[in-house]
């Protein structure tokens, strides 16, 4: 079932049938001068309660782009949507009016960038800037606001908050700015919340710590994550299930476990294959060959057939749909039969 | 099953990545012919290349050309000569058009095409001259201060200042004043605006070459023992040149302009000397009863400046390998 | 791997600080950001020495005065017997043929204005004499070839090529003068980690090919694994361990290297809720005004009052085999316990 009126809000409380948010065929395009750029074709993927979905791929994969979509933050021109639903407990975002996508966004359904730094206005407090959520989304006084914000960054394991809420965002490192970021977002208990590579300017040691503080603000409150990257190994560290995105498109979406023991894309395969290891020092790392695709000329068939060893004609020349291997996994792969046996042509 | 691109894995000496790679460039070759042939290309050659093909570039070229004939061989575009008073007659004073005078006549009875085309010559020397001089000492010494900084950029960083400080056209005024007679009064104007404008193109120079020195491509110009000259010259300054180009033309016009205030002001071109800037402060005072005689130096001096605008354009683009 | 005995380089107490400055006309000292301070190593001909550390260590200074981009407060850099801190002029240009670098950011190594024939034939008019004018052109043929690269594409823009590709260019400029050291500088952060493994394959080959040393800086400790004979662990401007790749990995025994190692991710799903992880708390102090004797201790968790007193000497100590700066230094296995 799906809302067709305008300006109605999801509903709160239980869920039904309903999936929490749940991402259908998805097409984002940019029309530019250079001609039509195919960011997202078709994606689909879904995130319930507490569950934490890691959606992996490259630069230019179509992995922001469609955290972008969900937010409602793509600049609309250039971007359009020409097909898809992006479905908030039933409710198709997209129909909503501009007004009731401001109550969603933020409120309900939060972000966090990799960019810290650039993602905080320099010129105010960060208290300022974490106690402004209450103040416009809650009405709450300046005083009562402010004291929110101390207890917030408390929460985020932001040491001396209490002296600290005055401070400006140059005067934290890029840990403790991730930190404050995590609070802003957390702030009004989102259902929701996006992470944009939110490690990947960071430390592995300062890593570790906010990967540690995500899973810990997720368990607490039961959040659906999202977590977008392209490391192989946080993935692997706290997803529960993944979508791999390549050229705009879920090649691969299966249970964390599934896809580490038997990838059955090719795609998915290189990546864990190209990751140095131990046992093979001093030999050649496994290298998916060629370049990826640009996305205003996406090669016809599988857009991955140029650099795919399990290449065969009929790749070139047909899109492979969405293959369903188990009730929880499925492949865009014509031969994904071969490369989850693990027979390379 | 039979499969057309051979297993890639560990263990092959050489990853076959390496081969597919030079196979699939990402941008295709560009003008066909000159990729082919081997011959080398260079950053000035493909932007010569490239201009030659640019419609901006021809036109604005023509236009300039036509501007510079008409500079040197008046005659050859109008059969009256302004300098010759006989041409004037007060009694046919802000005539308008006829077939003879195409402008009609100006306060004192003269030819306004006559005038407008023996005006263009100092105009566009005035305007070329000081925009050159002003390019290459602004240029040169804004690469200078910002490749080196430390002492050389604070001291002509200090200098500008003192520059930006005089009011521009009263430091003009001054300049011109005291050293009128003793030299030609074009080469005065032209001394007098190079002088004070400068500081300006110097300052953008400046800005942008310590943009581009943090660059990794410095360092690596470095590392590779590039000499200071090198670096400046083959690095810093085709990455710095563009916001240069564009002030540059904008403020040909700005000079040329400039040069009517000073007219008007008395030092500069005097009457019975022409130029355009002359013809429009000269037309200012009847400008509601008969405004040809502005409208068209003021019109001429629009398609010059925006000539070189073009012009300019065309070239900041042709030397930005993107935009090809 | 072919690790010669004699060092061709050697690296003797290396200290560069940045003096910190207050006012404009007279100037004042007021401290210095000690972003190398004391490193000493040796590097054979044919090896490659990793460093491992987090923003901030002080690696990329390193990796500057390694390559006289930056003269250093104390200390020497021996390339094939010659100091090159102190170095000059015609000298220095012509130590600087024996070592090279590649950058991390392929799209700003490279300058956007420049052919890429202009660029790989850039060394070539720098050192006349490395190549007769007349062959240049195809030397630089030949290098795009040897990295990878379509040698009809010398004519093209950097912005022509991907962000490998562009990598591979930055190689081919460094190989150029047949330098026996290159100081890779995070040669793959910046590339997608499908083009990752390509160009690790490349210096890899390049190595065997030309019997190269490297210096490998990155923070990725996997790839530093892969490729590294040695590796030494940096923090706050100091090694804190150095000891072959085995030894720091199954072997670590500094609290510092044992908590990065066991902070990385491993991408192995299988028994991760079981996997032992050391989560330091806080950030590392700031380089400009360091902890006393051992910088760690502000986040250690063996620290004692020995650590805030007297600074542990990269040594090697009872019961470890190879070098380590710590006052508790015992060998321990975080990648495979738990």
């Amino acid at each position: 079932m799906k809302s067709t009126s305008t300006g109605v809000l999801p509903a709160e409380g239980g869920l039904g049938d309903h999936p929490l948010l749940a991402v259908e065929d998805l097409h984002v395009e940019f029309r530019t001068r250079a001609g039509v750029v195919r960011a997202v074709n078709g994606v689909t993927y879904s995130v319930g309660p507490g569950e934490t979905l890691a959606v992996l791929g490259e630069s230019g994969s179509g992995k922001s782009v469609t955290a972008q979509a969900i937010m409602g933050i793509l600049d609309m021109p250039p971007a359009v949507i020409p097909k898809g639903e992006i479905r908030f407990r039933g409710t198709d975002l997209l129909k909503l009016s501009e007004e009731a996508r401001t109550q969603v966004r933020g409120q309900r359904i939060a972000m966090i960038f990799q960019d810290a730094l650039s993602a905080l206005n320099p010129v105010f407090t960060v208290g300022w800037q974490i106690s402004e959520m209450f103040r416009v989304h809650r009405g709450m006084s300046k005083g009562e606001a402010m004291k929110k914000a101390v207890e917030l960054m408390d929460r985020v394991r932001i040491p001396a908050a209490k002296q600290r809420v005055h401070d400006y965002p140059h005067q934290f490192s890029g840990g403790m700015r991730q930190r404050i970021m995590i609070a802003m977002s957390i702030a009004l208990d989102p259902e929701v919340l996006i992470a944009d590579e939110p490690t990947t300017a960071l430390d592995v040691t300062v890593q570790a710590q906010i990967m540690e503080l995500l899973a810990e603000l997720q368990r607490e409150s039961q959040m659906g994550l999202i977590l977008i990257t392209h490391d192989l190994g946080v993935v692997a560290d706290v997803a529960d299930k993944i979508a791999v995105m390549y050229a705009g498109r879920i090649v691969e979406h299966a249970p964390v476990h599934d896809i580490y023991r038997r990838p059955a894309h090719p795609y998915t395969k290189g990546l864990l294959e190209s990751i140095p290891r131990v046992d093979l020092k001093g030999q050649d790392l496994y290298a998916i060959s060629g370049l990826p695709p640009n996305l205003l000329e996406l090669p016809t068939g599988c857009s991955f057939h140029p650099r795919c060893p399990y290449r065969q004609d009929n790749c070139v020349t047909d899109v492979p749909p969405l293959h369903t291997i188990s009730g929880t996994r499925g492949s865009a792969c014509h031969y994904w039969r071969e490369v989850v046996d693990g027979e390379r042509q | 099953m039979s499969n057309p691109t051979p297993p890639v894995g560990p263990g092959l000496p050489e990853a076959p990545a390496l081969v597919t790679d030079t196979v699939t460039a990402p941008a295709p070759p560009r003008h066909g012919k000159k990729a082919k042939s081997g011959k080398p290309a260079s950053l000035w050659t493909d932007a010569w290349y490239d201009l030659r093909r640019r419609p901006m570039f021809i036109l604005s070229v023509i236009i300039i050309l036509v501007l510079l004939v008409m500079s040197f061989w008046p005659s050859l575009f109008t059969a009256i000569d302004p300098f010759n008073a006989r041409t004037c007659d007060l009694a046919t004073a802000r005539q308008a058009p006829s077939a003879g005078h195409l402008f009609g006549r100006d306060n004192l009875g003269c030819d306004v095409y006559a005038k407008t085309i023996y005006g263009a010559r100092n105009s566009i020397v005035i305007g070329v001259f000081t925009t050159l001089i002003t390019t290459l000492v602004g240029g040169l010494l804004g690469i200078v201060a910002g490749y080196f900084s430390g002492a050389v950029d604070a001291v002509s960083s200090r200098l500008t200042e003192i520059f930006f400080a005089i009011p521009p056209i009263l430091g003009a005024l001054l300049i011109a004043a005291t050293f009128r007679g003793r030299a030609n009064s074009i080469l005065l104007v032209i001394i007098a605006l190079a002088v004070l404008g400068w500081p300006m193109t110097f300052r953008i120079m400046r800005a942008a070459v310590i943009t581009a020195k943090n660059q990794d491509f410095v360092v690596a110009a470095k590392a590779l023992g590039a000499s200071a000259g090198r670096i400046m010259f083959r690095h810093l300054l085709p990455n710095s040149l563009a916001p240069v180009i564009v002030v540059a033309t904008i403020n040909l016009g700005v000079f040329i302009a400039a040069e009517a205030a000073l007219s008007f002001l008395g030092v500069g071109v005097q009457s019975p000397d022409i130029s355009w800037g002359l013809m429009i402060s000269d037309a200012r005072d009847r400008f509601l009863e008969a405004p040809l005689p502005l409208v068209f130096p003021a019109v001429f001096l629009s398609i010059t400046v925006l000539a070189f605008i073009m012009m300019g354009d065309a070239v900041r683009d042709a030397l930005d390998p993107k935009l090809r | 791997m072919a690790s010669g005995s004699e060092p061709i380089l050697e690296v003797r107490d290396l200290v560069k600080h940045f003096p910190l400055t207050q006012g404009i006309v007279f100037k004042k000292q007021i401290g210095a950001i000690k972003a190398v301070d004391g490193v000493s190593f040796e590097l054979s001909k044919g090896e490659t020495l990793g460093i491992v550390g987090e923003s901030g260590c002080g690696k990329s200074t390193l990796a500057k005065v390694l390559m006289a981009l930056e003269r250093p407060t104390s200390g020497s850099v021996t390339v094939s017997g010659r100091d090159i801190t102190r170095a000059r002029g015609g000298e220095l240009k012509r130590m600087r043929r024996n070592i090279q670098m590649v950058m991390q950011d392929p799209y700003t190594s490279l300058n956007p204005r420049m052919t890429v024939g202009d660029i790989i034939g850039e060394p070539y008019e720098i050192h006349t004499e490395a190549a007769p004018k007349g062959d240049r052109r195809k030397k630089v043929q030949e290098l795009l070839e040897v990295v990878g690269l379509n040698p009809d594409h010398i004519n093209r823009y950097p912005h022509q090529f991907s962000g490998g590709q562009r990598q591979r260019i930055g190689i081919a400029r460094g190989l150029a003068l047949q330098p026996e050291i290159i100081v890779c500088d995070e040669p793959v952060s910046a590339l997608d980690v499908s083009i990752q493994a390509q160009v690790i394959n490349l210096l890899d080959r390049l190595q065997k090919e030309f019997n190269l040393a490297y210096i490998f800086i990155a923070h990725d400790l996997s790839v530093v694994r892969h490729i590294s004979d040695r590796v030494a662990v940096m923090y706050l401007g100091k090694f804190v361990e150095l000891g072959r790749d085995t030894e720091i990995y199954d072997r670590p025994a500094h609290p510092y290297t044992q908590a990065l190692l066991s902070a990385v991710p491993v991408p192995n799903p299988e028994g991760r809720e079981q996997r032992e992880r050391i989560i330091l708390q806080g950030d590392p102090p700031s380089p400009a005004n360091p902890p006393s004797g051992c910088r760690f201790r502000t986040r250690c968790w063996k620290a004692q009052e020995i650590c805030a007193e007297e600074e542990p000497l990269l040594q090697i100590r009872t019961g470890v085999g190879h070098e380590s700066a710590c006052h508790f230094a015992e060998t321990h296995d975080v990648v495979h316990a738990g």
